[in-house]
């Protein structure tokens, strides 16, 4: 047993990916329990595919190096969430909708630009999947300096979140910035799919956001036992995740997906059997 | 970086100061206001003033404009033209004011406790990065106690009866010190005997010189316990006592069709039930 646990540690490869896996799913189930409960799933993961295009723009500028990737990454997820909250404001088309259009186009720009290089295929899976086995020290440190400005800001308007996504009338009657508020956790939600994208890809990021904030939903009744929970069983799939994935041959980021999804199927049919007795 | 500017921005402005109160200035003046959405006008030339512990209900048909009414007071929505002060002064530097939503505008699921949900009332005042102090507990403790409310503190909020769902509103109101509270149709869809608890929660709030402002589509209702009343379609068709303004002639006006007048014994009125389906 302790052989087993031991054996893919000897890697440092292994090593660099539990610790980014954990680090990623600790930003996202937190910031996700507000993707949860403001009904924003749809927004996150359109979110994510809307990065593609930056991906690509920083592996032609780049040349594959992946902070280079980071960082476009980002302009792009902060320059479409920016871009979808301005169009459903200053025009009569719902969010969704707004949602809708922003990520398709993205998306398709993002193929658009990969499809111009030759190992088109191999790339964008690369990028649609995610490559959390193939991360370096450099982004590690990146995912622990933006993961941490992140949870930084989560806890430091901690009530302020609260307030506003509980009930944003009270938020504006107790004449908080609610505008502003709005913003930075639309950025803070594009910096945490930029992050997790080191480990999920741009396909599986939603499933980072809200997988274990549904999760920890199911049986809590506190907004901060629900960011507890969900930063346990994020990090705690994202560890058993990589063990499968070492052990069984499968891809790193689905392993983690799919553990987080059994850990929701588990507890959900759990309270179903509870409730029916 | 920008996001360290938006921080400090956030910050400043949660430790300002708030707008100190005029002596001598009505707790609440509107002054000819007027509300325009794209679909029409949804209110025009609205003026009155309130002091401090009055008690006013806005009646008026579904679609006269209540919501509209209250929700401009508390600065949720700009007005077209006019103006509302508040001790004398703009509304916005006041967080006085305090807004007890609708049942059906408010995620029962969200995962706050009773106590969560009061304390949000003191978040305003308390500045980032602190936690609740000493005076913030008291002040949530007292307004849970006034409400009847000590017992359901740890509770999910789903887990509240709705009259006590309804008094967590008001508790929540009375932590943030709110001196003048708004509250949209609080009487709708509550059944008879919670409708009773609720306007003994209206007459202890008057006890506690708190001002309210409540908003209702049912005329009976309205008649039999308010004294003053504001009688609203679009326009303000009157404003004062409930004998002189909520007349036959005011009232066929204000919902299109002739409704009885009737004096009963203690001299309120009791009105024909023609809008018999009310929203519940």
């Amino acid at each position: 047993m302790i052989e087993f646990i031991l054996e893919p540690l000897q890697y440092a490869f292994m090593v660099r990916g539990i610790i980014a896996a954990v680090l990623v799913g600790i930003v996202c189930a937190v910031v996700g329990t507000y993707v949860v409960l403001r009904g924003m799933a749809f927004f996150g993961d359109a979110l994510a595919h809307s990065i593609l295009p930056g991906v690509a723009i920083g592996y032609l500028v780049g040349g594959g190096a992946r902070p280079v990737l980071f960082w476009w990454a980002l302009i792009a997820a902060i320059f479409s969430s920016l871009g979808i909250g301005a169009i459903s404001r200053s025009t009569k088309i719902k969010e969704d909708t707004a949602i809708g259009v922003i990520f398709a186009g993205m998306f398709a720009l993002g193929v658009a630009l990969i499809s111009t290089v030759r190992s088109y295929s191999i790339d964008l899976a690369h990028f649609l999947f995610g490559d959390v086995l193939g991360i370096q020290n450099s982004d590690l440190l990146l995912v622990l300096i933006f993961g941490g400005l992140v949870l930084f800001t989560i806890f430091a308007f901690y009530k302020e979140f609260m307030v506003l996504s509980f009930d944003p009338i009270l938020a504006i009657t107790l004449r908080l910035p609610v505008r502003t508020l709005e913003v930075v956790l639309l950025i803070l939600i594009a910096v945490s799919i930029v992050v997790a994208l080191q480990t999920v890809g741009v396909a599986l990021t939603v499933a980072m956001l809200v997988t274990p904030a549904a999760t920890a939903y199911l049986i809590t009744k506190r907004l901060q036992s629900m960011m507890i929970i969900g930063v346990t069983v994020a990090s705690v799939s994202g560890i058993i995740g990589l063990y499968l994935s070492y052990y069984l041959n499968i891809a790193s980021g689905a392993a983690i997906v799919l553990t987080c999804t059994a850990t929701f199927g588990l507890i959900w049919g759990v309270q179903s059997v509870r409730g029916k007795f | 970086m920008t996001m360290f500017g938006e921080l400090q921005k956030i910050s400043q402005h949660l430790s300002k100061n708030r707008q100190p109160h005029h002596s001598g200035a009505p707790i609440l003046r509107v002054q000819d206001i007027s509300v325009s959405y794209e679909t029409g006008v949804a209110i025009s030339n609205i003026g009155f003033e309130l002091d401090v512990g009055d008690r006013l209900a806005i009646v008026g048909p579904n679609g006269a404009g209540k919501s509209t009414l209250l929700k401009v007071i508390a600065g949720i929505i700009n007005s077209t033209s006019g103006n509302i002060q508040i001790f004398g002064h703009d509304p916005g530097g006041h967080i006085c004011i305090a807004y007890v939503p609708q049942r059906n505008q408010v995620d029962w699921e969200f995962p706050v406790t009773v106590a969560d949900v009061v304390m949000m009332g003191r978040v305003g005042q308390m500045g980032l990065f602190r936690n609740a102090k000493e005076r913030d507990w008291k002040l949530v403790h007292q307004a849970l106690e006034i409400m009847g409310l000590e017992s359901y503190i740890k509770r999910q909020i789903s887990q509240l009866s709705v009259g006590q769902q309804q008094r967590m509103f008001i508790a929540r109101a009375l932590a943030q010190e709110a001196e003048l509270i708004l509250m949209d149709e609080p009487l709708t869809g509550l059944d008879a005997s919670l409708q009773e608890e609720a306007f003994r929660i209206l007459d202890s709030l008057q006890s506690l010189d708190v001002t309210v402002l409540v908003s209702h589509h049912d005329v009976k209702a309205v008649a039999k316990r308010f004294d003053h009343v504001l009688l609203l379609n679009k326009e303000m068709l009157g404003i004062g006592r409930v004998d002189q303004v909520l007349t036959s002639e005011n009232l066929s006006i204000a919902y299109g069709v002739d409704l009885d007048v009737v004096t009963t014994d203690d001299d309120t009125l009791a009105l024909g039930d023609m809008y018999g389906d009310d929203k519940a």
